[in-house]
């Protein structure tokens, strides 16, 4: 093997390497296409990354968990829960914003300590525990927030929020650039350091990897496990808190498919379905990829009716493509 | 060469599973600078008992002791800190992870403590290198997957990392059953080089030869009891052969399948008129020969009594 071949081979094994490749294709076609309408202007960019730090905030987590093995799809209701927690702990309780902040991100922390325990204890596969709650807190959410106001929409919080200078930290603007993006791309950093820098990244890949040979070399699995699922819910309480104080609202039915559009981005950004392998920048692209097609189809006056279509085809073509680079990376070689 | 106190004993430890005995009252005891073989055929318990001595079971009854005082292991955790290392057979690695990575899972040399410390890999890749060497692996570049390794690699890897983990006791779950010739005998090297490094060793195998090549002492085990343990000057291999396939219970049952075809013959021979042997014969032994001869003979006996 040539010095050359195994560069190239060294960076085409990298698991975010189809992640990267695909948001770049796409986004100079995109540019090609929707470049004349707006795609290209700051505006334009700056929407992409807001839509992609809205799928990336959790999308980073859930990753995680995927490369540990287990899967959550409670995300979405969590969005949901926390978000409504949020507003109605303003509008009803009067809470300060600090306070009804904190309450809501710990109410996000308690969900993934319930799903987390629950798949420990039960040895239930995660994808039916956290299905449950995926029903459960949506539900719940629904009539608990239908019986206090009579509504499962709640608005008009900017009264409890303006000038509030925590809530700025939610709440800031950049130009066009909503802090939103800030938090995402500080969780993913910090999610790229405890994966690949501490020992606890070590304890993710090796649970995902084999769960019984790590227990059996003394990492405490059960702890990674539910560490990562209190981290999944956290982040999806945090994305509540962004959407609630950015929009001023909260409604029980948000967050509805972020479980989906989070193993989408996690995928596409080179996670194995299995676990055991993955990275954290590579969803950072994954949600790019699904921004860029999202904004991308409007911007080249596609239908968007056809968004859907096109992120079914691309999870199709990414799990392809990241399971034959996954191959050339385990071929035995001599 | 057997001298000085065990780095780990069971005495007579038991392990139940519902009403299904694994281990009955099993003792053995594994000093410094000795390879204790454990034999036994499918199902004698050698699983359980690794696991006893892993910290993935606790005895039901019976105890446990490290360096000679009591103990009572919590998970494979505390095993680990107690310096008992154990290759498992095909679950030992971590195939999508590098090289380095999975030596280091579980004893990550890092910067403080808890699971936020940061790793420190070059440390790490510097402590793979060393130790794949002395082992005798070359590899290009600690940050292939181990995946890419073959078999007889990743199985000296294994013992390597179990080496570096634990130091002291090497539990060595059937390290050649699925290696070619070649590929075995590295890895009985190394199993002699880590007893002359004076760790402790149990090699679990189905092989009496590897066995033999590397055993200090052999405990043989047949269904959840110890048969016997011998020295390695008190056995030959042909003998291993035999406690192998359950020992006692296989002349057991050798002695009675050779009772049962003379006792064919020699009823063929009694229908003809024969009065048959002595008179202690024709006694309480005729009784047991009709209960294990045909319905009839069977029907006989049971009417004489």
């Amino acid at each position: 093997m040539t010095g050359r071949s195994t560069v190239v081979r060294r960076v085409m094994v990298r698991p975010e390497a189809g992640a990267i490749l695909g948001a770049l294709l796409l986004w100079t076609i995109f540019a090609y296409l929707g470049g004349g309408n707006g795609f290209l202007t700051v505006a334009g960019t700056a929407g992409i990354l807001e839509v992609a730090a809205q799928i990336g905030i959790v999308g980073t987590t859930v990753a995680l968990l995927m490369i540990a093995g287990q899967y959550d799809l409670s995300v979405g209701s969590t969005v949901g829960a926390t978000g409504m927690v949020l507003a109605l702990g303003l509008s009803e309780f009067h809470l300060q914003v600090w306070a009804a902040v904190m309450l809501a991100l710990t109410l996000g922390l308690g969900v993934g300590l319930v799903n987390g325990l629950l798949v420990i204890k039960t040895g239930l596969p995660s994808f039916i525990v956290t299905l449950a709650s995926f029903y459960v807190l949506r539900g719940g959410t629904i009539a608990v927030t239908r019986a206090m106001t009579g509504l499962t929409v709640v608005g008009g919080l900017d009264e409890y929020t303006k000038n509030d200078p925590f809530a700025m930290l939610f709440m800031a603007r950049f130009g066009d650039f909503r802090v939103a993006i800030v938090w995402w791309l500080l969780l993913a950093a910090a999610s790229a350091y405890v994966l690949h820098r501490t020992r606890m990244g070590n304890w993710i890949f090796a649970t995902g990897g084999n769960a019984s040979a790590a227990r059996m070399v003394g990492v405490p699995t059960n702890r990674v496990l539910v560490v990562l699922f209190m981290l999944t819910a956290f982040s999806a309480a945090l994305l509540a808190v962004l959407q609630v104080l950015a929009f001023n609202g909260a409604d029980a039915l948000r967050g509805q498919q972020k479980e989906f559009e989070a193993i989408t981005a996690a995928v596409i950004g080179g996670t194995l379905l299995t676990g055991g392998y993955g990275t954290a920048i590579g969803p950072i692209f994954g949600a790019l990829t699904l921004a860029i097609v999202q904004l991308g189809i409007f911007f080249a006056g596609i239908d968007t009716d056809w968004y859907k279509v096109m992120v079914g085809s691309l999870l199709l073509l990414a799990v392809g493509f990241n399971e034959s680079i996954r191959r050339l990376a385990m071929r035995v070689r001599r | 060469m057997t001298a000085g106190t065990p780095v780990i004993e069971l005495r007579e430890a038991s392990k139940f599973f519902g009403h299904v005995v694994a281990l009955e009252r099993v003792s053995m005891s594994v000093r410094p600078g000795e390879v204790v073989c454990l034999l036994g055929d499918n199902g004698a318990g050698k699983s359980t008992l690794i696991k006893l001595l892993s910290g993935v079971f606790h005895p039901d009854e019976g105890s446990l002791w490290v360096d000679g005082s009591l103990a009572r292991f919590g998970s494979p955790r505390d095993a680990v800190a107690a310096g008992i290392a154990t290759v498992y057979q095909d679950l030992a690695l971590f195939p999508l992870m590098t090289i380095s990575r999975n030596f280091i899972v579980g004893t990550e040399p890092a910067r403080g403590r808890g699971m936020l410390a940061a790793i420190r890999f070059r440390e790490a890749d510097t402590l793979v290198r060393q130790n794949l060497l002395e082992i005798g692996i070359e590899v290009r570049d600690t940050s292939d997957l181990v995946g890419t390794l073959s078999g007889g690699e990743r199985q000296t890897l294994a013992i390597a990392r179990a080496e570096h983990i634990g130091a002291r006791l090497l539990i060595l779950d059937e390290p050649t059953s699925a290696l070619g010739v070649k590929e075995a005998a590295i890895v009985l090297r190394n199993v002699l080089r880590a007893r002359a490094k004076g760790l402790a060793i149990v090699f679990i195998t189905h092989n009496v030869h590897h066995a033999y090549a590397v055993g200090d002492r052999f405990l043989f085990l047949s269904r959840g009891r110890v048969l016997g343990v011998y020295d390695r000057d008190a056995l030959t291999v042909d003998e291993m052969t035999r406690l192998m396939g359950g020992g006692a219970e296989l002349e057991d049952l050798t002695n009675e399948l050779e009772q049962l075809r003379r006792q064919g013959e020699s009823d063929g021979r009694g229908a003809a008129g024969n009065g048959g042997g002595g008179t202690d014969v024709a006694g309480g032994g005729g009784a047991v020969r009709g209960a294990m001869g045909t319905d009839a003979g069977g029907s006989a006996a049971r009417a004489q009594e």
